[in-house]
C-alpha cells in the first residue's frame, strides 16, 4: 500500500530524516518507534504533505505522492491522526467529525457522510452522548477517540496515528490500543508512531526503530523483543546493564 | 514439493527489492554506528551509509574478505556488545587465524529458519528421520542443521562425525530417511553399506542433503545410484551461515539464494567490478538481517554464476550454480582463466585416464606454457605405444576444445606421478620468476 524509499526531510537547513525506506502492506499495522527527536512525527507529516522540503519517493499503491499537497493526499485515502490530537477545541464533537469529511462535501455525498458519522457513533458510543458538547471539554481518552473518528470520516485506506496513547492514563491507553487493533481487524491499514512500546508490540505486525533520522532496526515484535538494545532504550528494562 | 516460508521464498521481485533496501540501509546504519572497522572503511572512501539509496549503489562500498576478518580477530567486527551474544562459533582456520562468529538470539532464530528452508528444499518433512553426520562443534554445520531439522519437526539423530560403518548401523536400526553430510561422507557411507554386505534396500534412506565440499555431478550420480536416494546440494559458509546461504530444490537446477537475508553479487575477481547477470565470477555476500556479526560485501572466494529464470518449485529467489572452484585455485594461462577441476572433469570423461592430474605452468618469453601431468593406470602404461599416443592426443584435443588452450600432456604411472607432483594440483613456476601472486 505504502512504499517509501530514501526519504529525506528538512526543516530549513536542519535535516530531520536521513534516507528512510519502509513499506506498509495492505492490511498491516506497522509501528515506528524511537526516542524523542528521532524523526517519527516528521515521517508521518512528510507522508501527508505537511513537510514541504522532502526528497525521495513516497508511493501510495504505485502512485508517487511525494510532492502532492495535503488536500490531494487525503483524497487519495491517507489520513493522519496528529500528535496531541489537534482537535478544534471550541467546536462541538459533531462539528469536528463533520470537518473530517470536509473534502467530501463538494462531491454531494451528504447521505453517505451521514451514515459514516452514524458508524463512528456506533464505534464510539461516548461520542454520540457528547455530540453537541464542545471538544475542549472532553477527557483525554474521549478526545483521542474523537481525533480518530474525525480521521475515519475521510474514509482512509491508510490511517496514520501519531502517538495516540500520549498523555493518557494506562487504562485509557489500553482502550485506545484496543480500538486500533479493532480498526485493523476490520481492514484498515495502519502506520502507527508510538513511545509506548509495550502497547505497540501487542498490536503491530512489524516495527521499525528510528534513530536520529535513520532506520536502525526492523522486524516483528518478537524479533525486537529479543533485541536487548530495544529493551533497554524503550522498555526501561535492564537498567542495571545500562549503568554498568 | 513445498517451501518452508513461502512469504519470503516466493516473494515478488519488487517487494523483495524493497525489503532488501530497507534491511540493507538499517544494517549499514548499524555497522557505521557500532563497528569501528566499518566506520573507518566508509570514511576512507568518503561515504556515509545514508548515501546508499539503491541496491546498485552497494557497489560503492569496499569489499571485506577473510583477511579483514583475520585482522579483526577475535571481536573487532562485532556490532553488538558481547553480552548480547548468545552463541560463539568459529571457522576452521585452515588459512591462518580462525575467525570468531557471534550470534544474538535473533541471529539464531534466523539461522534456524534458513536451515529449515535448506532441509525443506531438499524434501525433508516432519515425518523424516534425519541423521546429521556433521561435527557438532565450533564449526557450525552440525548444530545449524540440527536446529533447522528440529524446527521442521523431524526426528533428528545427531550422528556427528562417527565412523561411516557406525553411521550405517544407526541409519539401518533407527530407520533414517534423510542423510545430511558431506559428499565425501556420502561416498564412504555407500561403501560402508557394501562392506557390511547390505544393500540400499536394507536401509530406509530416501534423500540426502550434501554440503561442505565441492559436489560434482559424477559424485552426485554415484551417491544417488549407490544409495538409491535423491541427493541435493546446499551451500553456506561459517562466516555467514552454514547451512543457510543457498539450497537446491528437488528440481536440481541450481541453488536458491536466500535473498531476504543476504544480498548476493558476482564480481570479476581480478578487476573487482560487478559482472552482469549470468557471467561467472566470485560470489560476494552482504548480510542484511545479522545483528552480531554483519558482513558487508564479503568476498567468499567461491566461483559461480547466477540464474534468475523462474524455477518450477515456485521459489522466486535467484539461483547460483554450484560453486565451480575457489578464486585462489583459479589458473590463468595467456589470459584464459580456468580451474583445475575443469581439466579433471575432462579427464573423467575419457576412458583409461585417472582423474588425478597436475598442472605445471611455466613461462617462456611472454608465453605461458601449460603442461598437464596425468596419472594413468599401470596396465595402460605398459600397453602399446600407439595407444598411449592416441590417448595423449585425445586429452590434448579435448582440453583445447573445452577451454581453448593448448596443453602438453605427459602421462605418468602412479609412482612417478606422486614423486613429480608432491601431492599438488597446480605447480606454477611463473610465480617464482615474476615474484607476484596469481592475483
Amino acid at each position: 500500500m505504502l512504499t517509501i524509499r530514501n526519504l529525506r526531510s528538512y526543516y530549513g537547513r536542519m535535516q530531520a530524516l536521513k534516507g528512510v525506506s519502509l513499506h506498509v502492506k495492505e492490511g498491516e499495522i506497522v509501528a515506528l518507534i524511537g526516542v524523542n527527536g528521532a524523526g517519527k512525527t516528521t515521517l508521518l507529516n512528510s507522508i501527508v504533505g505537511l513537510v514541504s522540503s522532502v526528497t525521495g519517493q513516497i508511493l501510495l499503491e504505485d502512485l508517487d505522492i511525494t510532492h502532492h499537497s495535503p488536500g490531494q493526499i487525503i483524497r487519495r485515502g491517507v489520513s493522519l491522526v496528529p500528535e496531541g490530537r489537534q482537535l478544534f477545541a471550541p467546536l462541538t464533537v459533531m462539528e469536528n467529525l463533520t470537518l473530517g469529511a470536509y473534502h467530501r462535501y463538494r462531491r454531494e455525498e451528504k447521505s453517505r457522510i451521514k451514515s459514516d458519522m452514524e458508524a463512528i457513533f456506533e464505534r464510539f458510543p461516548i461520542l454520540r452522548e457528547r455530540q453537541s458538547q464542545v471538544a475542549g471539554t472532553l477527557s483525554g481518552g474521549e478526545q483521542q477517540m474523537l481525533a480518530i473518528g474525525r480521521s475515519l470520516m475521510s474514509r482512509p485506506k491508510l490511517l496514520l496515528l501519531d502517538e495516540p496513547s500520549m498523555g493518557l492514563a494506562p487504562l485509557v491507553a489500553a482502550q485506545i490500543f484496543q480500538i486500533i487493533s479493532e480498526l485493523h481487524r476490520q481492514g484498515t491499514t495502519i502506520l502507527l508512531v508510538e513511545q509506548n512500546t509495550g502497547g505497540v508490540f501487542k498490536v503491530s505486525n512489524r516495527t521499525y526503530v528510528l534513530e536520529t533520522g535513520r532506520v536502525v532496526l526492523q522486524g516483528t515484535p518478537e524479533e525486537l523483543l529479543h533485541n536487548r538494545e530495544v529493551k533497554r532504550a524503550y522498555l526501561g528494562r535492564e537498567y542495571k546493564d545500562v549503568r554498568e | 514439493m513445498s517451501m518452508w516460508n513461502p512469504q519470503f521464498e516466493g516473494m515478488a521481485k519488487d517487494e523483495l527489492r524493497q525489503l532488501q533496501l530497507e534491511r540493507l540501509q538499517a544494517t549499514l546504519n548499524r555497522v557505521y554506528r557500532s563497528v569501528a572497522f566499518y566506520r573507518k572503511l566508509f570514511n576512507q572512501v568518503g561515504l556515509i551509509p545514508e548515501e546508499i539509496n539503491s541496491l546498485e549503489e552497494l557497489s560503492r562500498i569496499p569489499f571485506t574478505s577473510k583477511e579483514t576478518l583475520h585482522q579483526s580477530y577475535p571481536y573487532e567486527m562485532f556490532a553488538v556488545p558481547l553480552r548480547e551474544v548468545v552463541r560463539l562459533q568459529c571457522t576452521s582456520g585452515t588459512t591462518g587465524e580462525p575467525i570468531v562468529v557471534g550470534y544474538t538470539r535473533n541471529d539464531l532464530v534466523h539461522w534456524t529458519e534458513v536451515s529449515a528452508r535448506v532441509l525443506c528444499a531438499g524434501g525433508v518433512t516432519k515425518d523424516d528421520v534425519v541423521q546429521i553426520c556433521f561435527d557438532y562443534s565450533l564449526f557450525g554445520g552440525g548444530l545449524g542443521f540440527h536446529y533447522g531439522a528440529e524446527l521442521i519437526g523431524a526426528s533428528v539423530i545427531p550422528g556427528s562425525n562417527l565412523d561411516p560403518a557406525r553411521e550405517v548401523l544407526i541409519a539401518r536400526d533407527y530407520r533414517t530417511t534423510a542423510l545430511v553430510a558431506t559428499p565425501g561422507f556420502g561416498v564412504r557411507f555407500a561403501a560402508a553399506i557394501r562392506k557390511k554386505g547390505l544393500s540400499p534396500a536394507d536401509i530406509y534412506l530416501k534423500r540426502g542433503l550434501f554440503t561442505g565440499e565441492p559436489f560434482s555431478d559424477a559424485t552426485r550420480r554415484e551417491i544417488e545410484e549407490e544409495l538409491n536416494i535423491k541427493a541435493t546440494d546446499n551451500y553456506g559458509l561459517s562466516e555467514i551461515a552454514w547451512p543457510g546461504v543457498a539450497a537446491e530444490c528437488e528440481k536440481k537446477k541450481g541453488l536458491h539464494i536466500f535473498e531476504d537475508e543476504l544480498i548476493p553479487e558476482i564480481i570479476d575477481p581480478q578487476t573487482k567490478k560487478p559482472l552482469p547477470l549470468g557471467k561467472k565470477g566470485e560470489l560476494v555476500l552482504t548480510t542484511i538481517t545479522k545483528e552480531a556479526f554483519p558482513l558487508i560485501r564479503y568476498r567468499t572466494g567461491d566461483i559461480t554464476r547466477f540464474d534468475s529464470s523462474p524455477c518450477e518449485c515456485g521459489r522466486s529467489l535467484i539461483r547460483m550454480e554450484k560453486a565451480a572452484g575457489r578464486t585462489d585455485e583459479m589458473v590463468t594461462i595467456n589470459g584464459v582463466s580456468f580451474f583445475p577441476s575443469q581439466i579433471e572433469h575432462i579427464f573423467s570423461q575419457i576412458r583409461g585416464v585417472e582423474a588425478r592430474s597436475c598442472l605445471v605452468i611455466d613461462r617462456r618469453g611472454d608465453q605461458d606454457i601449460l603442461k598437464v601431468l596425468v596419472e594413468v593406470s599401470e596396465e595402460v602404461f605398459f600397453d602399446e605405444m600407439k595407444k598411449l599416443q592416441d590417448l595423449k592426443s585425445t586429452v590434448e584435443r579435448e582440453i583445447h576444445r573445452d577451454l581453448g588452450i593448448s596443453a602438453k600432456v605427459t602421462l605418468a604411472e602412479p609412482e612417478s606421478f606422486a614423486r613429480k607432483t608432491e601431492g599438488k594440483r597446480v605447480i606454477d613456476k611463473r610465480e617464482r620468476a615474476a615474484g607476484g601472486e596469481p592475483y
